[in-house]
């Protein structure tokens, strides 16, 4: 049975993960378009990110190259803040413009040793999870499983 | 769904549900909050719409209790994009660690 905490993080995604690179560096992957897409796993179709821009992406893995996804650019400040609004994978197909977005922010800290990235990923109290998790699993049954394997040889 | 969960006694109330001991009277659930019973079942009735809980009968008693199916489909579903997030970080760190 799930445990209080569980319950009240359901709105949100939090990660942190310390960097051996300098700010700078971490910045780049972020703020450019074509560095995000290298590690992110999609081809972005603009060349830099500005608040308000509208960016579409395209998943960028064998055999999904049919799902894209489309980002909202909100803040941009250099080496502190970078945040969007999207709809986190959304099923090829499927219409989500009646859905809230979630709202994805990357804050950057410089820490002993390099820096310091916290990424928050908000405002899934407003998103139909349990009809998200229906459609994951009707689309081609075990998708989590196979974006994995091909993340996998991907990496590689 | 989860407007439903935005208020701060609806969760302590989900909680309460989830710590066990199984369907409960709005007197057992309404135990240590200072708002007042009617609140409670207002509350309760609006997790019933989201589907959350549900009620019943236990003899004389209406009794509620959790709908564990949705809430079970949520966690898993961020439990998804949480492991999506954790394999992109890892590749963002080979990225700007090579």
């Amino acid at each position: 049975m799930e445990k209080a905490d569980r319950i009240e993080t359901l709105d949100r995604i939090e990660k942190r993960i310390v960097l051996r690179a300098p700010r700078s560096r971490v910045w780049r992957a972020l703020s450019r378009p074509e560095e995000f897409g290298a590690w992110f796993g999609a081809r972005l179709d603009a060349a830099t990110f500005e608040p308000g821009a509208r960016v579409t992406g395209r998943i960028a893995f064998p055999g999904y190259e049919h799902w894209t996804f489309e980002l909202t650019v909100e803040r941009v400040e250099p080496e502190r803040l970078l945040s969007y609004r999207w709809h986190p994978y959304p099923v090829p197909g499927r219409d989500y413009s009646g859905e809230p977005m979630t709202l994805v922010e990357f804050r950057l800290e410089e820490v002993a040793g390099g820096t310091e990235l916290t990424v928050v990923e908000s405002g899934f109290d407003r998103v139909p999870l349990d009809r998200r998790a229906q459609a994951y699993r009707m689309n081609e049954g075990g998708w989590a499983e196979q974006l994995r394997n091909v993340e996998r040889h991907v990496s590689k | 769904m989860f407007a439903a969960l935005g208020d701060e006694t609806r969760l302590a109330l989900l909680a309460r549900l989830c710590e066990g001991g199984g369907p409960s009277s709005i007197a057992r659930l309404a135990e240590g909050f200072t708002v007042s019973r009617q609140a409670v079942t207002k509350h309760l009735q609006v997790l019933s719409g989201a589907g959350l809980v549900r009620d019943a009968r236990r003899g004389r008693e209406r009794v509620w209790e959790l709908e564990p199916g949705r809430l079970a489909d949520a966690r898993r579903t961020l439990d998804e994009l949480s492991r999506r997030w954790d394999e992109a970080l890892d590749r963002l760190k080979r990225f700007v660690e090579e």
